[in-house]
């Protein structure tokens, strides 16, 4: 059972009181895209054993959705960030280049 | 005989007589016995048969690793199957039966699979019951069935209750032997909140056993320091039962399993969340693979040295050791020192043991270098055992006669916990056991590592070298907590005893033949010997994990702790591979079972989960509602009346309803409330339909989609004012289309000016329903409601009884229909102002089955009946429903896919069987020919079927291929009995069709 920290309210709480909303950054595919970009949008996920980028929601708490960057052997947890962003912020990025040099999730690296 | 010596026994208290029965008989022990240390004085050797041979079975252990002895104990309401006779304490009055034979103990009849063994191989059951395909249902699964799992279900409601404590701690110190004593004091030296853990009722684990008595009261000195420290809580009977991500750990504490009087609850769950976790948890004794290793008398030689010094209980007045280490040695010195003979130790070891092995021939005890037993004597229990050399193939040089037979394999230190959450393991060949890998730990949320190990369990077997590693890792747990602390002082002197090295044996012989190998046990509780595991090798099971399903070793409660070093070294002699490359099982929490009690905790019956409940549920209780669950919320499915049947209920609540008038407890509907600048454009995007074009006091009847087009729900809109709408949502999709709403908002459309609420619970809503509706409203005060003033899908204002109410004119019954919302504290006034006002009209409220027969007789959709989340709009002829202006909604992307526009998708249309029989549910109708597996083909199913008292009938809606196109055909039904059922395909709206009961 996780502990993360909500980046809204600042608790940090037991996973029971989240939820996990799957693989983050995820763009959004509408009428007008092709059938591959709208079958990878809708289907295709990411299932790395190391670093991952995550959407949360503080479900039993303040309700918000946020963003986590955890590593699914470990069970580090980089850190928590805002859900109102397209990539993750540079700081947490130099923070798991730091960690685990060499990784790679999507086009980050 | 076994029985109980006239001294000796620090645990016991000789002044506390205790009565308990096995199996019947009444027995005698101590207060502080346990369960088998009690029948062991009572000479009762076998306590049960084996699993799958039902062969007799005895005690092996003296604690949780036991496979053995597990028993039936307690009575109706407290009965529970396969407890450990060995953690399981005496109590008066305590009632325990053996397990897993019939017709008796004594005499059993399946034991001729004993006898039959050789046609029981590993993975018998995968090889045997294959074919006939047929005799799967009447012969093998009934036979299989009677003879498998142990023990029997309990027949009555759980008499205990249970509880969860949650608790917060920075060190958590698990193990009260020495090591975890010295590891919680040094953790605790500077401050750190410190939590120790010990499944057993008694601190000071196994040096009270095998060191100088004198220790007892230096370990009674480590227990008062830290019961004296305000940051110390000390738990016993509490096991570490798991260890979990980010340091959570579940404790399972016993509270009144010992107890004469039950009183409490009986069992105690902590959550725990430590900041660092230290495993203290020491070592289990290995057996060795010697034939007739699992005859009853045959123990671990740390068992029958835990008997004798703990209990004052002798397993036999002639023990023979067998060994390949030289702890052993200390179990035959102190059966001497009590008197008792031991005739030979055998150690197979060509070179024997140190200074114990010199403190035992100075006893006069003889020992046999180099050899091992060749085969135990004796069938229910031990009567001697066949000697032969350790290498070679089990020639008898000779016999020696006696009663019991005490082995040891050497240890294996108790890694379970440390690997429960991913800790990694290294072989430690020189001293033959798997060892934490402190390179590889569990990780926390920071990435450090939480759990550290300390002592015998790390693999530290040599004693002056215990405390000062336990020490060192209670230091470092409360450092990583960052509280520094000291090395306590006083910690009790240990010596080294100079030991030879432990040699492995893994089978005994060495080069033993087959009829040795395969009565040679590897794991007593699941029957699993060293002939299965090589013969699961030979046939090509070479991973661990394979190996281990096939041959069910170290499955079940067992969790490796007895058979896993054991089994995977047979394994890689097997396979020719050695025993790091061939690896291990997977050690799975709970570290032993842990009862289903504790875990529920307080959830059950009441308190099982929160109960919703509408303003009107008292009323509906006193008025004969029969209660049906949707989601949390208790609905009345319908109102009893005296001598009605739920049929007839329903029945007259319809007839009334369509015929007069009739109330709905409508408070559960979803009520949503979306406001903001651009809140048009955010429903736009939430329906199909355009609702940003509704105008203020108007309602609109809407649907929502996944983004993968499925419909997933639906219900009326209605337009507060410019910015401000109220979406209705079905009972159980209010709070998930509110996080549906929230996660699109919040992590899509974040700039876009909208909030949303979920007021459900804000408004008590009740439909009247019926010819008199208006009537009854205008009773109560409202003016302006005729059909003009007030037209269908609008919504006014209105003061009804003098209670502020907004008034929607919707219809879900197709009769003329008001739904009501007021606030929720004023809803039961209403209700009751309602009530009054229908009496003259003989007004009756109706349920859900009333509501859902009244739906489906206009041919309305119900999500989750016509929708199954795989039903799209367009098949249910919702099209009207889906704007074709909009550019995006969401679904809109994944209705374009082929599949979706596919002509042969099953389509909605209503059903009538041609003898007016209600269809069954969820029927499918039958086409010509069979598919590719030989199943019927199918073209459609049912989806909601009831009978329509208003049309004397049976009407049914479902998805038929082409249904729309194949009005008046008539296709067949299936039933359960193979027969089929004429229907014809009718349109969906079978009442009312041109709505002028709406006016």
């Amino acid at each position: 059972m996780l502990i993360l920290t909500c980046p809204y309210c600042g608790v940090t709480s037991e996973e029971t009181e989240f939820h996990g909303g799957g693989e983050a950054h995820l763009k959004r595919e509408g009428p007008g895209s092709d059938d591959q970009a709208f079958e990878g949008y809708l289907f295709h996920r990411e299932n790395p054993y190391g670093v991952h980028f995550e959407r949360w929601r503080h479900v039993y708490g303040c309700g918000k959705w946020f963003h986590a960057a955890r590593d699914t052997q470990t069970l580090e947890v980089f850190g928590t960030y805002s859900a109102q962003v397209t990539t993750p912020p540079e700081d947490l990025l130099a923070v798991i280049r730091d960690k685990r040099p060499g990784w790679q999730w999507r086009d980050l690296a | 005989m076994s029985t109980r010596l006239n001294t000796g026994g620090h645990r016991i208290d000789r002044s506390a007589p205790v009565t308990f029965s096995f199996n019947g008989k009444t027995l005698k022990g101590y207060r502080g016995d346990t369960l088998a240390s009690a029948l062991l004085a009572n000479d009762q050797m076998m306590l049960g048969r084996s699993f799958k041979y039902h062969r007799p079975r005895g005690l092996v252990a003296s604690g949780a690793e036991e496979p053995n002895a597990l028993l039936g104990v307690g009575e109706d309401g407290r009965f529970e199957p396969n407890q450990r006779a060995t953690t399981q304490e005496v109590f008066n009055g305590l009632v325990s039966t053996s397990q897993n034979h019939w017709p008796s103990l004594e005499f059993d009849i399946g034991e001729i699979n004993s006898k039959l063994s050789r046609f029981f191989p590993a993975g018998f059951y995968y090889k045997t019951f294959m074919w006939p395909r047929s005799f799967w249902k009447h012969v093998f699964e009934p036979v299989i069935r009677q003879s498998a799992g142990l023990g029997k279900a309990p027949q009555d409601a759980d008499a205990d209750t249970y509880e969860h404590y949650y608790h917060f701690c920075d060190v958590l110190v698990i193990g009260g032997g020495i090591a975890g004593l010295a590891a919680a004091l040094a953790a605790a030296s500077g401050g750190a909140k410190v939590t120790l853990l010990e499944q057993g009722p008694m601190l000071g684990g196994r040096t009270l056993v095998d060191e100088d008595p004198a220790l007892a009261a230096e370990i009674a000195g480590m227990v008062a320091t830290l019961q004296a420290m305000e940051n110390v809580r000390i738990l016993t009977r509490c096991m570490g039962a798991g260890v979990y991500d980010h340091g959570y750990v579940l404790g399972y504490e016993r509270l009144t399993d010992h107890l004469d009087a039950k009183d409490g609850p009986r069992h105690r769950l902590w959550r725990i969340r430590a900041g660092q976790v230290v495993t203290a948890t020491g070592a289990i004794e290995r057996p060795l693979s010697f034939a007739g290793n699992d005859v009853p008398g045959v123990m671990l030689a740390s068992a029958v040295r835990d008997y004798l010094v703990d209990y004052g209980v002798s397993v036999g007045d002639r023990t023979v050791v067998v060994t390949n280490n030289d702890d052993a040695y200390l179990t035959a010195i102190k059966l001497v020192e009590a008197g008792l003979t031991v005739p030979a130790i055998l150690d197979a070891r060509e070179g024997g043991a140190g200074a114990l092995g010199t403190l035992a021939e100075a006893k006069g005890i003889r020992v046999l270098k180099g050899h091992g037993i060749a085969k135990v004597k004796g069938r229910k229990r031990v009567t001697g055992v066949a000697v032969c050399r350790q290498t070679g193939e089990g020639a008898v040089t000779e016999e020696i006669a006696c009663d019991a037979v005490a082995m040891s394999g050497g240890w294996s230190p108790v890694v379970h916990l440390w690997s429960h959450c991913g800790g990694k393991l290294l072989w430690d060949t020189d001293q033959a056991m798997f060892r934490p890998d402190a390179t590889r730990p569990p990780r926390g949320s920071d990435g450090e590592a939480f759990v550290r190990v300390a002592g015998i369990a790390n693999g530290v077997m040599d004693l002056d070298a215990v405390l000062d590693d336990a020490v060192a890792q209670g230091l470092a747990a409360a450092q990583a907590v960052g509280q520094a602390g000291t090395t306590p002082a006083d910690l009790p002197a240990l010596t080294a005893r100079d030991d030879r090295p432990t040699e492995p044996v893994w089978l005994m012989p060495a080069s033993a033949k087959r009829d040795l190998r395969a009565k040679a046990w590897l794991d007593y509780q699941n029957d699993v010997k060293v002939t299965d595991v090589q013969l699961a090798a030979q046939e090509g099971y070479e991973s661990v994990e394979h190996a281990k399903r096939y041959t069910t070793l170290g499955m079940a409660t067992d969790q490796g702790k007895l058979s896993n070093i054991n089994g995977l070294a047979i394994l890689s002699g097997a396979l020719d591979t050695p025993i790091p490359q061939v690896g291990t099982t997977t050690f799975r929490p709970p570290y032993t079972p842990i009862s289903m009690g504790s875990i529920a905790g307080e959830a059950r019956g009441e308190t099982f989960q929160p109960l919703r409940r509408t303003p009107m549920h008292a009323w509906h209780e006193a008025n004969g509602a029969v209660f049906e669950p949707v989601g949390h919320w208790r609905r009345p499915y319908t109102y009893l009346r005296a001598g009605e049947d739920k049929h007839a209920a329903v029945e007259r609540e319809i007839i009334q309803t369509r015929n007069a008038l009739g109330l709905l407890d409508a408070s559960t509907l979803g009520k949503l409330i979306v406001k903001g600048p651009d809140a048009g454009r955010f429903m736009d995007m939430m329906y199909t339909n355009m609702m940003s074009n509704l105008k203020p006091g108007k309602c609109r009847y809407g649907l929502m989609c996944s983004e993968n087009g499925f419909l997933m729900d639906d219900g009326v809109v209605a337009k507060w004012d410019e910015d401000t709408y109220l979406c209705h949502t079905t009972t159980g999709g209010a709070d998930r289309i509110h996080a549906h709403m929230e996660e699109w908002l919040q992590t899509e459309w974040w700039d876009w000016d909208v909030w949303v609420v979920n007021a459900t619970e804000q408004y008590g809503q009740i439909a009247v329903v019926g010819p008199q509706a208006r009537t009854v409203l205008e009773k109560l005060g409202a003016t302006g409601v005729s059909n003009e003033d007030f037209p269908f899908m609008t919504f006014q204002d209105h003061v009804l009884a003098g209670i502020q109410a907004r008034v929607y004119r919707i219809s879900f019954s197709g009769e003329l229909s008001y739904e009501i919302a007021v606030p929720a504290g004023q809803a039961l006034a209403l209700w009751q102002a309602l009530l009054d006002a229908g009496a003259e009209f003989n007004v009756m409220p109706y349920g859900t089955e009333a509501l859902h027969v009244m739906r489906a007789e206009k041919g309305f959709i119900m999500i989750g009946d016509e929708t199954d989340g795989t039903v799209i709009p367009q098949d249910l002829g919702l099209n009207w429903a889906i704007s074709k202006k909009k550019e995006d909604f969401i679904g809109k992307r994944a209705q374009l896919r082929d599949d979706m526009a596919r002509p042969d998708r099953w389509k909605l249309v209503g059903l009538e069987t041609l003898n007016g029989s209600t269809l069954p549910d969820g029927a499918y109708a039958v086409a010509a020919g069979t598919n590719a597996n030989g199943q019927r083909n199918v073209e459609g199913r049912v989806t909601s079927t009831y009978h329509s008292p208003t049309l004397r009938r049976g009407i049914a809606m479902g998805l038929v291929l082409n249904g729309p196109d194949r009005m008046g055909e008539t296709i067949q039904f299936n039933k359960v009995d193979g027969t089929t059922i004429p229907t014809k395909i009718v349109d969906p709206v079978f009442y009312d069709k041109e709505g002028t009961k709406n006016v």
